[in-house]
């Protein structure tokens, strides 16, 4: 099948790639652009390791196809915070124990990153229920939803501390 | 010199054993700049994927590969055929029996590897697989290891039915083994005579330790040097050279074997699998690199399972309820092929720690290995070898000798622990337990809980249930494990020949920091970061100034990996030693900097100092710069050292459970209301790390006990491929858990840890299960099979009458 | 896991989807969310030569109310569902079913029209569909035609809708009922062992009306008019709950699989069917 030219921006910057319509995002963002970040776990979107952000939605980058994605603006685990920089919740997986083996991470922070968007004040049912699209084969969940919860803390001091 | 900051800042600043050390791995997962296989992206790199077999039992009549060849960008088809002038399309299992790399006539297992397609891309692979045509003629199938051993259908035509197996003489030809530890005669003579035996048949189920990253490797011949490079999801990976080296006939230091980042083993990632060889070979025929990767539905349909062991016991006691003998026998069903992950002297791993944490005079376990068209396994999924099915059997016979007995189970089990006075404790079936105080444990675990007024409220809603005021029951679950953990001895000890030490070597840099390498491999365990602690408070010199590196061949001393919970017992072991070598080395230095005698200075924290004049010192720092720039009369320049160690013995790391769980007896749904976990790994390195091992082990024994699953149909069709109907949970169906500990240190392992990766899985699964059937007791239910899923708990209180 | 090669289309309106399934007829398939057909295609199970992806049509997508009527676009989201408030308003059962309905990820995705048109036995949406009577809005070449989603379902996988048409909309009359989505599954992300959409009115103290229907109980969803009989006129006490369980009960045929045996499937029906209405009744 001939392939298109797809545009999309990565992380804020524009790309283009030569894909079939039938290559899956998940694997566009990891082997055309070198976003590794997201993991491929069980490629029937249940265990969300390939979650990216796109368009203001949490996406299972393996049940899309790229070509669906044209213009589209997506967020991956690469886009959010830097190594002098880190996001808060990057720091809080890490000061809370909120990841082992590190697979399934940058799916879960992907996705609590966009749960703390829409919810900036979860109960911890709100963020069980909100990253229950994320399978962790290490943790128990216990430390990630406290990184969580955490981090949503400490996103909303610093907020009243602007104010 | 003034010493500026106190001790305490000192020891606070090494970062050593017992500190909640953030980990050091965490900055690049957190950033998504980890490095698994599969983001191994070479030039030129080939994509192999493989045709696999629909059928559970047939003749391979034919295979064709014209129409995939000819399609544009596949490189190669190989099939058994290609394989065999190299000697390859079978390879040697863990267990001594051997199995098919690609089809050799026959296919055993739905799933099984029966051509290997190489292709430039994924998209292209996965389109010739499918133009691959291969003829089947179905044999008949079995999937259930009694009739197995009836049947004169014959599974594994290659082998000689009277001929012995690995394990000694085979009874049919269905039949892998027998395996017998213990005093039959004896055992069934007590038996005979007691007061009081209970029996009981119980399945543990087949299941699948399912890691989130699935297994893969990335083979690369580099034809010029002569060299092979391969990278993979090894849990053991100088195991896998050697194999590899074996296998292939190219010399061992021409191969290098790299375990990356490992997105979870939990035993998944022990074994040897046809994707690792066939990539291979692919990449020897092609001269290119060439990646195998599974996808989830392969890894849960062809990689190792766990467990499948069917258990029928005998316990007996006392009037008093003090145990008297025990009797166990297991048919084991191995699937196709015998690709257990166990000691060779162990084909039933460590099943014979079945006495449990009691005091238990004589003993017998009799295990009967069996083939099925089933996929091959057998591996210890988060456990020692074959832990989970001893520990589950033994806590539930326990608990159907207190419903024979009408007695409290949890005080059936105090009156019979091993007293902490009988340490080192001699098992019936051949142990020496290193340590344990059970007995506090279990009060403490108790009071934490509240135990009797649990009692108290269950008997409540017993009551409130006869009124038919409610519909939901309690169930209390307990569960009193002994783990045994950290293979070697090497005498004891093998794997393929390979004796189960562990190993590790470390360099301390002029500038005072280090770099330690060590012969085991993260999984998520965080060993970059706990070992450290070990070497920080050996050597003084802080954690964080020490790199820990793992999983590449050419620069790791060689170590027999991480499964069993093996890497704190041996390899932590090893660092331990390591440290103290270069202990015994920085004593002369100081000593001679200092200009006094080796034995007048002391170390302390992260210095040596003058004994009795603390202000005199040579901190670790100055030490490193002198050894190697300062000539010291009669030692060698450089600061370094290399243990390898053996154990003398396992350790038994061992602890307290209680599960608190309300069941609607109308769906069938259970709900945790409570979870206590108490641990005991001796020495604690990093009580973080522990307490998160703790609750990710806690959660996969949920999910065992409670719904996950390999099922088959008759016609051997794997009817749990995929995480619809695979059970792992999600946040949301996990409890938050309690976690507690008392430290009771191995004599023998040189900081007194034991381990703790897989206790709470080996403690868990009973804990749930006794949980749901706690809940039923009072109303008569006995013992009823895991997983206790919805429908199989609502078929417990339909079969007991609760839904008349 | 990958599917076989096929043609991407992304018309910007319904004729240009239209077009091009008149082009090539069943070797053509709309794709809205793909939380269904996307797993199918990669497994292989479905063969689809050209995938029409609908989302730049405008047309299909957003959720009016108007004069009692609420008109839903194919092509919105289970997440936008749960968080449109005057639908909330209107129709809060939409919400409660929505919400159980697989995880955060793929509710941002899947969308209604998707749910209800692809004919899965397993999706929660056509049960709640024919619970609230809706109507589904089918354009073809031929012009547009409406089916009650009482009359669209065949079996499984197989629906009134002609190969070459489009469901665009979905309508329903806002409710005015105790309403409720009770759900029983092994996990999130599990389809239902057994599920039952309910609305029950109130006249006095009696049931006025009532409507049940259920999901993965059969090949299709199942609308229990039997059941709602069995409630109207009766103060919606045990007896009469129990009569429209047994009535509801009459009317499905589930059938084993992992989730469990018929046995115990009719069992749970049973319970979920009777929680429905209990808690629609406490609304009501």
């Amino acid at each position: 099948m001939t392939k298109q030219i797809v545009t999309m921006t990565v992380n804020g910057e524009k790309k283009e790639v030569l894909a079939e319509p039938r290559e899956l995002l998940i694997y566009v963002l990891r082997e055309k652009m070198g976003m590794t970040g997201p993991h491929v776990g069980c490629e029937t979107s249940h265990c969300g390791a390939c979650t990216v952000e796109i368009d203001g939605k949490s996406v299972k980058s393996c049940t899309m196809f790229a070509a669906q994605a044209q213009g589209a603006e997506i967020k991956t685990i690469e886009g959010l915070g830097s190594p002098e920089n880190l996001h808060v919740l990057q720091e809080s997986f890490k000061e809370h124990h909120g990841l082992q083996c590190g697979y399934c991470t940058p799916g879960m922070i992907t996705r609590a990153h966009r749960l703390l968007i829409e919810n900036p004040n979860p109960t911890e049912e709100d963020v069980r229920f909100g990253i229950a699209g994320n399978i962790c084969r290490c943790t128990g969940y216990q430390n990630i939803v406290k990184s969580i919860l955490s981090a949503a803390a400490e996103l909303n001091a610093a907020k009243e501390a602007a104010q | 010199m003034k010493d500026e900051v106190t001790r305490e800042e000192r020891v606070t600043k090494l970062k050593g054993l017992g500190c909640s050390r953030k980990r050091v791995e965490d900055a690049r997962f957190t950033q998504g700049k980890g490095n698994y296989v599969d983001d191994i992206n070479l030039p030129g790199m080939l994509t192999g994927d493989f045709v696999r077999s629909p059928c559970a039992h047939a003749r391979v009549k034919s295979i064709n590969t014209d129409a995939a060849m000819a399609l544009e960008g596949v490189v190669a088809v190989l099939t058994a055929k290609d394989l065999e002038p190299l000697g390859l399309h079978w390879m040697p299992t863990l267990a001594g029996d051997k199995q098919m790399v690609l089809a050799d006539g026959k296919v055993l297992f739905q799933g099984q590897e029966v051509a290997f397609v190489v292709a430039t891309d994924r998209y292209i692979a996965s389109d010739a697989v499918e133009l691959v045509e291969v003829e089947y003629e179905e044999l008949p199938v079995i999937v259930d290891p009694f009739k197995s051993m009836q049947s004169d259908v014959v599974l594994r035509e290659d082998l000689d039915p009277k001929a012995p197996g690995a394990h000694g003489p085979r009874k049919h030809h269905n039949h892998i083994f027998t395996w017998e530890v213990g005093d039959e005669a004896g055992t069934n003579a007590v038996i005979d005579d007691a007061d009081i035996v209970a029996e009981e048949s119980m399945y543990y189920h087949r299941t699948h330790p399912c890691p989130l990253e699935p297994c893969g490797s990335v083979a690369s011949m580099d034809k010029v040097n002569g060299k092979l490079t391969l990278w993979g999801t090894f849990q053991a990976p100088h195991v896998v050279r050697t194999v590899a080296s074996l296998l292939s006939g190219i010399e061992e230091h021409n191969i290098r074997v790299v375990s990356p980042d490992i997105g979870g083993g939990f035993g998944n990632k022990v074994g040897v699998y046809p994707g690792y060889v066939c990539s291979i070979v692919a990449s020897i025929v092609t001269g290119v690199p060439v990646k195998w990767v599974e996808d989830r539905m392969e890894n849960l349909m062809s990689t190792a399972f766990a467990r499948d062991y069917w258990m029928k016991g005998k316990i007996s006691a006392t009037k008093e309820g003090k145990i008297t003998g025990l009797h166990c026998h297991v048919t084991a069903d191995h699937g196709a092929f015998d690709a257990c992950a166990d000691p060779t002297k162990f084909p039933a791993g460590f099943m014979n720690i079945c006495t449990g944490s009691y005091d238990i005079p004589i003993a017998y376990l009799g295990v009967d290995g069996v083939y099925t068209n089933k996929a091959p396994g057998g591996v210890s999924y988060r456990c020692s070898f074959r832990v989970t099915e001893a520990v589950y059997f033994i806590e539930r016979m326990i608990e159907v000798l207190a419903i024979e007995m009408n007695m409290d189970a949890a005080e059936l089990r105090r009156i019979n622990f091993i007293k902490k006075e009988q340490f080192p404790y001699h098992s019936a079936l051949g142990w020496e337990y290193d340590s344990g105080d059970y007995h506090t444990a279990w009060d403490k675990a108790l009071k934490a809980v509240d135990y009797d007024g649990l009692r108290k409220k269950q008997a409540e809603r017993v009551e409130a249930f006869k009124r038919g005021e409610t519909r939901s029951i309690m169930g209390i679950g307990l569960s009193f494990f002994t783990e045994i953990v950290g293979a070697g001895p090497v005498k004891n000890c093998d794997i393929l020949g390979m004796g189960m030490f562990d190993s590790c070597e470390i360099r301390i840099h002029p500038t005072g920091s280090a770099v330690a390498r060590l012969g085991t491999i993260s999984q998520g365990q965080g060993h970059a970061t706990t070992f450290a602690q070990i070497l920080a408070s050996e050597i003084g010199i802080s954690a964080d100034s020490i790199t820990i590196e793992e999983g590449d061949t050419d620069t790791a001393p060689y170590g027999l990996g991480t499964y069993g919970s093996r890497s704190t017992p041996v390899a932590g072991a090893a660092a331990a030693m390591v440290g103290r070598k270069i202990r015994a080395k920085a004593q002369m230095i100081a000593a001679y900097l200092l200009e006094v005698h080796d034995d007048d200075v002391e170390f302390d924290v992260d210095r040596f100092v003058v004994k009795g004049a603390p202000e005199r010192f040579k901190t670790m720092g100055e030490i490193a710069y002198a050894a190697y720039n300062q000539a010291i009369p009669g030692l060698e320049p450089g600061l370094e050292a290399v243990s390898y160690y053996d154990p003398p013995n396992m350790t038994y790391p061992f602890g307290a459970y209680v599960c608190v769980m309300d069941i609607d007896v109308d769906t069938g749904v259970p709900t945790i209301n409570r979870f206590y976990a108490l641990d005991d790994c001796g020495t604690r390195i990093n009580p973080m790390v522990i307490e998160g091992q703790i609750h990710g082990g806690l959660t996969e024994a949920l999910a065992v006990a409670l719904g996950q699953e390999i099922a088959y149909d008759d016609m051997g069709n794997c009817k749990t491929g995929t995480l619809m109907d695979f059970f792992l949970p999600t946040a949301w169906e996990v409890p938050n858990y309690e976690t507690d500990f008392t430290v009771t240190p191995s004599p023998h392992h040189p900081i007194g840890a034991k381990g703790v990766g897989e206790s709470p899985h080996v403690g868990g699964v009973p804990c749930f299960s006794n949980a749901v059937q706690d809940a039923f007791r009072p109303f008569g239910n006995r013992h009823t099979n895991m997983p206790h899923d919805h429908w199989r708990i609502w078929k417990a209180a339909n079969d007991l009458g609760m839904h008349d | 896991m990958i599917p076989a090669a096929f043609e991407y289309h992304r018309p910007s309106d319904i004729e240009g989807a239209l077009s091009v399934l008149a082009e090539h007829g069943d070797e053509a398939r709309v794709l809205a969310g793909g939380h269904s057909l996307i797993p199918m295609m990669k497994l292989r199970m479905a063969d689809v030569p050209h995938l029409i992806d609908l989302q730049d049509i405008a047309d299909l997508k957003g959720i009016t109310i108007a004069d009692g009527i609420i008109t839903i676009g194919a092509m919105t989201t289970q997440h936008e569902l749960i968080n449109h408030e005057a639908l909330f308003a209107a129709a809060p059962i939409i919400r409660e079913a929505a919400l159980q309905i697989a995880d955060p990820q793929v509710r941002y995705m899947g969308t209604i029209g998707g749910n209800v048109a692809n004919g899965d036995p397993g999706n929660d949406m056509p049960g709640l569909m024919q619970c609230l009577d809706a109507q589904f809005i089918l354009v073809g070449v031929d012009g547009t035609r409406k089916v009650p989603a009482r009359d669209f379902y065949e079996s499984a996988y197989m629906t009134n809708r002609d190969d070459e048409e489009i469901l665009t909309h979905i309508t329903f009359a806002s409710i005015d009922a105790g309403y409720a989505y009770e759900k029983q599954k092994r996990k999130i992300g599990d389809y239902a062992t057994a599920a039952c959409a309910a609305l029950v009115t109130k006249d006095g103290d009696k049931v006025a009306t009532a409507s049940i229907a259920m999901t993965n109980l059969s090949d299709v969803p199942v609308l229990s008019e039997a059941a709602a009989a069995a409630l109207i006129g009766t103060t919606c006490d045990t007896a009469a709950v129990k009569a429209a369980v047994a009535a509801a009960l009459e009317d499905i045929d589930p059938t084993e699989d992992n989730r469990g045996p018929v046995a115990f499937k009719m069992h749970v029906a049973g319970i979920i069917i009777s929680r429905a209405i209990a808690r629609a009744w406490s609304r009501a």
